[in-house]
């Protein structure tokens, strides 16, 4: 097309012939064609829904009797909620040290692997890091609950030949903040390490070349050209686990129940408990928006903050 | 000693420290794997019994017949593939379809359709699951597998990794078949499809990971035993005996991690590729 546009004496606009036009129009109908499936798709289950549950967020409704509106009211009610603001603290606290853990251990382990030389030893750290991540969420809080397990668990068996005594892992709050997190990094860490060994290892090797020429140690070169340089998928790795983290359910669903009190409680909890066990369809969509918009407003807060330290060359 | 033996002395310090966090944190990794491991092959009166016999002396297979009388683990087996098959299927072509029109395709509006699409891979699950839910109600789907199958055919992530996959390759050979007289759906199945093999089996691989151990949507829509899926049938085993026969669930727990293991074993590169082809390079 823009081959013919130049012969045309390379006109800004080349005037269309009708039989290009016709042309043209049936290659825009078979692009429509194409998408159409998967346009239709996320019309109806994800922008219809997403629209659906700011409406509904609105009214009171519980699935039987007609939806009643009722304003602002769910919101200024989640606000004075307890349950709600706490599971907020919560799902907060326990996903920023999930993600810290995520960045520090996933980087740590990527440098580590990259410094072996020969390649079938990378590749066998590779395979057993990734291996937590073949168990689904939910098996592993099912053995991860018999493992940390108070009385009969093999943590505390362990502990106790140090000579330490039994820790109520999922028995008391800290604890359990503690041991969620810990089965939420021992699993998903794979996935952090996997980006940034990618990432280290498609690294410009004349630049690395040329720092250790000038004599920099290992350390130095690690913060001052390595970082920098993998900066894009440190940010992209803390945005989406970030996400993740703020929607976790499996692990304090099972584990927990969201106890000891209400101390591992998270906010996808709260709205499964809400719609779904206490039929406030209007209540839990409202705290599902408010959800989303701090997911929002969290990812706007990291664009921001990235640009000071992510550098893209 | 002069200061060169000791920067070689220290060299060797540290390489030991980095072997040994390497082993511990492989350890780390794997331990738990192995304990469920040898625990489901232990008799359920020892299974919570310490020390953990790592390697088990005189492996148990009764658990694993246990676990298909206690729950319909094969119903729950079977239930799980139909799904995750389904699923995988129905956004191979969907997602391939819309993929390659984003980037092979002109048409009006283009640009702007697929920003939209970007933007609902923003969206949540939780804040679009309570209408998915009345919209699955009122189909007359609740408490059936088409609840988990039919709102995951499509995937603007999906669509967005299939776009970037067939921007890389060469239009020239789209526009020679096309003046050798393909037509446009010609183009799109005999020259590209074909060369979108290694991303349709990253799309594949992905969607298995993801819908082989979801929990959250299958707790929401399933209610009667006989639709559960694996993960949902394993954690109700386990509410169901609590402490007593932990070897039992542990034995359920390996079963279902086998096709994945399995799948890793023979397809290794394109669990590891599904992560990284999503880091928008």
């Amino acid at each position: 097309m823009s081959a013919s546009g130049l012969a045309m004496g390379g006109a800004v606009r080349p005037r269309l012939r009708p039989l290009q036009r016709a042309r043209r129009r049936r290659e825009g109908a078979f692009g429509y064609a194409m998408i159409g499936a998967s346009f239709a798709l996320i019309i109806v289950f994800t922008l219809l829904p997403i629209a659906a549950s700011l409406g509904l967020s609105f009214f009171s409704w519980d699935i039987i009797s007609p939806p009643r509106f009722v304003g602002t009211e769910n919101y200024e009610r989640l606000a004075a909620d307890n349950h709600v603001v706490n599971s907020f603290v919560v799902t907060l606290g326990l996903a920023v040290a999930i993600v810290l853990l995520q960045l520090v251990i996933g980087m740590a382990l990527a440098v580590l692997v990259q410094q072996r030389r020969r390649s079938w030893v990378r590749g066998l750290f590779r395979t057993i890091y990734y291996l937590p991540l073949l168990a689904s969420t939910a098996a592993a809080s099912v053995f991860m609950g018999y493992i940390f397990n108070e009385r009969f668990g093999v943590v505390n068996y362990y502990l106790a030949l140090l000579g330490l005594p039994d820790v109520p892992w999922l028995t008391s709050s800290t604890g359990a903040s503690a041991t969620i997190v810990m089965v939420a990094v021992w699993q998903s860490v794979g996935f952090t390490f996997v980006l940034f060994v990618a990432a280290l290892s498609s690294l410009p090797r004349d630049v690395l070349e040329a720092v250790a020429l000038d004599g920099a140690g290992p350390v130095r070169t690690f913060f001052s050209v390595k970082l920098p340089l993998i900066s894009p998928t440190v940010f992209f790795a803390s945005v989406v686990n970030l996400i993740n983290a703020m929607q976790l359910f499996d692990q304090p669903f099972i584990m927990t129940s969201g106890g000891p009190g209400t101390s591992t409680t998270t906010t996808t909890m709260i709205i499964y408990q809400t719609a779904f066990q206490n039929l406030q369809f209007g209540y839990g969509s409202a705290i599902s928006m408010v959800l989303f918009a701090v997911l929002i407003a969290m990812t706007g807060v990291q664009f921001l903050v990235a640009r000071r330290w992510v550098f893209y060359s | 000693m002069n200061g060169y033996a000791l920067t070689v002395a220290w060299r060797r310090v540290l390489r030991g420290i980095g072997i040994g966090i390497l082993v511990l944190a492989a350890i780390v990794a794997f331990g738990p794997l192995l304990w469920t491991i040898s625990t489901s092959l232990r008799l359920p009166a020892e299974s919570f019994s310490n020390p953990p016999q790592w390697i088990p002396l005189r492996p148990q297979l009764s658990n694993y017949v246990a676990v298909f009388h206690q729950i319909p683990l094969a119903q729950f087996f079977v239930n799980s593939v139909i799904v995750t098959v389904l699923i995988i299927v129905g956004q191979l072509v969907t997602c391939t379809l819309s993929g390659y029109a984003f980037a092979m395709i002109r048409f009006r509006g283009r640009g702007a359709i697929f920003a939209l699409f970007l933007a609902t891979m923003m969206v949540p699950l939780q804040s679009t699951i309570i209408p998915v839910f009345i919209i699955i109600r009122e189909l007359g789907l609740s408490d059936s597998l088409a609840a988990l199958i039919i709102p995951a055919l499509g995937s603007a992530f999906g669509t967005f990794l299939m776009r970037q996959y067939f921007l890389q390759l060469p239009r020239e050979l789209g526009e020679a078949a096309r003046m050798d007289g393909a037509s446009q759906f010609q183009v799109f199945s005999l020259v590209y499809l074909r060369m979108a093999v290694p991303a349709l089996a990253t799309l594949a691989i992905l969607n298995f990971s993801s819908f082989w151990a979801e929990f959250y949507r299958p707790q929401i829509f399933l209610q009667s035993q006989q639709n559960f899926t694996l993960p949902l049938g394993i954690v109700s085993l386990q509410g169901s005996l609590g402490t007593g026969s932990v070897s039992v669930v542990l034995a359920g727990v390996v079963l279902t991690m086998i096709p994945s293991i399995v799948l890793f074993a023979f397809a290794q590169r394109y669990f590891l590729e599904g992560i990284t082809a999503g880091s928008f390079r």
